[in-house]
């Protein structure tokens, strides 16, 4: 075993694992929100997240047509496609909810969950469907923002891109700014209220709908604001790429603690480590029998096992079981 | 206006009789001189459905049910070998949909993860009956022949009550929206090994899929010589399979009209409609949840044989999460929980016409059991 080589490429895989984690927490808000108000799984998630990484590449191209993406600077541009991500997946999610969730909240618990599966199929099709008809093929590639792709060599064997600087940033900001609202703002009180207690808190005067409405509203547009990171930093996105992401983010939140929203960012850290290592070293390890395509084995092991010895997750406290 | 009509009709014996009859009579018709009208066909497969919705008495619904899948389908599917192609597919998502209505529909455990077992005896078949065996355990006995097919058929059953056993064994602590995430993991975990394990050792051939694998061989063919007649293996072949199918089909409709009767279907009901009610009133919830996974998984594991011996080739591509919900989509469409409701579902999944015509027969099929 070459252990040079697997010390040389240390700092690297963490380096893309912290990218990664990021990604995966901003995603996983989504989920545990929705979870810590209602109790449900929002299948259709990691569709709201792709999607806002399609208006991302959307907007790049038609500026990119325009001849605006070299003109502006690209921290406009890039802050410019956050925003539209996160509005256009934020309002999608609120849709979603109003259409899809709302009609079924006192339904058995399967019936929502499965009327989300079916959103979640829904919303890649129509993804597939317009951007087929819009621009001929539904497997689109960021195009490249020059400024972007500076690395900054460290060593020999690590650099480090601005694009995943860039990306670390805006997933922190995103993360700061929703701690602050939850837990600083009269609004995110309402929002944990909910979550607590539905019922207590109608009667204190909150209109439960609408807070359940913004919930839906903040998590799709974080998730919506993951997904144009997302495309930044992979480029290739087609209609079927967020329903891994979305699973493993899904995970992530469950291993936290789902409910929990510094849980959730915990756990997108740790699955996104865990699989950076699991990727690059696998197959150093096991002398090539397990190549990264196990990666994937791993985060189902591990959501597998969290479940399993401590189903509350790591910073969760315990479900309580619905009636 | 006509709608309620013709439902009227449907509910008294006499005419309801005669429309069943002259339906299916006029479509084989057409069926039979326009081969190649898949509407015709659908039409077919819709008064199959019919015969299912008319109130017959029951013993001429089952003749008629007879008549319609054991002769005029056949014959049709002599006539356009499409069609049969059509039928064996449909059988074959009929009694997965069996299978996933024990777990989901009785037991109320929500299974995203339904293919795996599926895949899981389409591989235990197409491994051994195929010379991938070899690869494995060197020398060259295999493939095996054709005869053990029909041994494979219930060690299909074995492998994927057991693969359910070791799914159930850890997932059993958690209810709904866990329980479904975690065999949605399982399923991609199967997928994902079926996908990578052509090393280090090559047990599946990774994406490549394994091909040829052996089909059962038609034990029967001395006999027709013996009566004169020189089998056209294209044509006798397909009918083979579609009565394999159909004795499928019609044993999990059995099985599981007398599971649903027996006190483990009560038990699965009562664990469904409330799981701490049923255990207060001492159902063993462990033992029978378990039940509940490894019945459905054997089921899947069945038709998996079947499914390898019929494709030939198989590859991961065949047991991909879209399938899972496929399924679970047939089984909503017909209702859970009951069981000629998700007979019926299969044929109005999407797609292609193939699956849209699915189900329309296969709801006859369960009629049989279940006259109205």
């Amino acid at each position: 075993m070459d252990f040079e080589l697997l010390i040389g490429i240390f700092p690297q895989v963490l380096i893309d694992g912290i990218t990664l984690g990021f990604m995966y927490a901003l995603i996983a808000l989504g989920y545990t929100m929705v979870y810590g108000v209602l109790e449900f799984i929002n299948f259709a998630h990691s569709e709201i997240f792709i999607v806002g990484a399609f208006v991302g590449v959307e907007l790049l191209l038609g500026m990119k047509a325009a001849g605006w993406l070299d003109a502006l600077p690209w921290i406009l541009v890039l802050l410019l496609i956050l925003v539209a991500g996160m509005a256009v997946s934020g309002v999608l999610a609120v849709i979603v909810e109003r259409t899809a969730y709302r009609p079924l909240r006192h339904a058995p618990r399967l019936i929502p969950l499965i009327s989300a599966i079916g959103v979640s199929f829904f919303l890649q099709d129509a993804i597939r469907l317009f951007e087929s008809l819009w621009r001929n093929s539904f497997n689109l590639v960021y195009p490249t923002m020059e400024a972007l792709n500076e690395r900054f060599e460290l060593s020999s064997t690590i650099d480090v891109s601005l694009k995943s600087l860039v990306v670390t940033a805006a997933a922190l900001l995103m993360l700061w700014g929703l701690y602050s609202l939850v837990n600083k703002t009269k609004i995110g009180k309402a929002i944990r209220a909910v979550a607590e207690d539905q019922s207590a808190a109608s009667l204190m005067g909150i209109n439960v709908n609408r807070i359940i409405s913004l919930t839906f509203l903040i998590g799709g547009a974080m998730g919506g604001g993951a997904g144009v990171l997302f495309g930044v930093q992979y480029s290739l996105i087609n209609p079927y790429t967020g329903f891994i992401p979305g699973l493993k983010a899904f995970t992530a939140a469950v291993l936290g603690g789902i409910g929990n929203i510094p849980g959730a960012m915990l756990g997108g850290l740790v699955l996104g480590l865990l699989e950076s290592f699991a990727a690059s070293y696998l197959s150093l390890l096991t002398g090539g029998a397990f190549g990264a395509e196990y990666k994937d084995i791993l985060a189902f092991s591990i959501l597998i096992l969290i479940l399993i010895f401590r189903p509350k997750g790591l910073l969760g406290e315990v479900v309580r079981e619905r009636a | 206006m006509i709608v309620p009509l013709i439902q009227r009709l449907l509910d008294r014996p006499g005419p309801a009789t005669i429309i069943v009859v002259a339906a299916l009579g006029a479509t084989a018709w057409g069926v039979a001189h326009v081969p190649r009208s898949v509407v015709l066909f659908m039409l077919f497969q819709a008064s199959v459905l019919l015969l299912y919705f008319a109130r017959i008495p029951r013993g001429l619904k089952i003749l008629l049910t007879a008549i319609a899948l054991g002769v005029l389908m056949p014959v049709l599917g002599t006539i356009n070998a499409y069609y049969m192609e059509i039928a064996i597919q449909v059988g074959i998502f009929v009694a997965l949909a069996l299978g996933l209505n024990i777990v989901v529909g009785l037991a109320g455990l929500l299974d995203l993860g339904y293919v795996a077992f599926f895949a899981v005896g389409a591989y235990s078949w197409a491994i051994f009956g195929s010379p991938q065996a070899n690869l494995i355990f060197g020398g060259s006995h295999f493939p095996l022949s054709g005869w053990w097919f029909f041994v494979f058929l219930f060690v299909g059953v074995g492998v994927a009550a057991g693969a359910g056993i070791l799914l159930g064994l850890p997932v059993l602590r958690l209810h709904g929206d866990y329980l479904a995430l975690v065999t949605l993991g399982f399923g991609e975990v199967i997928r994902v090994l079926a996908n990578n394990l052509d090393k280090p050792i090559n047990i599946t051939n990774g994406p490549k899929g394994i091909t040829p694998i052996n089909r059962p061989p038609i034990f029967f063919e001395p006999l027709l010589r013996a009566i004169g007649l020189e089998p056209n293996p294209y044509v006798i072949y397909p009918l083979y399979l579609y009565a394999l199918v159909l004795l499928i089909v019609g044993v999990t409709v059995l099985v599981n009209r007398r599971l649903e009767d027996s006190h483990i279907g009560r038990a699965w009901e009562a664990i469904r409609e409330d799981q701490t009610a049923a255990q207060a009133m001492g159902v063993p919830l462990v033992r029978m949840k378990l039940l509940a996974f490894a019945c459905g998984a054997s089921f899947a594991g069945a038709v998996g044989v079947l499914f390898s011996a019929k494709q030939i080739f198989i590859n991961p591509e065949s047991f991909t999460f879209m399938e899972s919900i496929g399924v679970l989509a047939m089984i909503i469409l017909g209702g859970m929980g009951s069981i000629p409701e998700p007979s019926s579902g299969p044929p109005w999944s999407p797609c292609s016409i193939s699956r849209s015509s699915r189900a329309s027969r296969s709801g006859s099929t369960s009629s049989a059991t279940r006259a109205r």
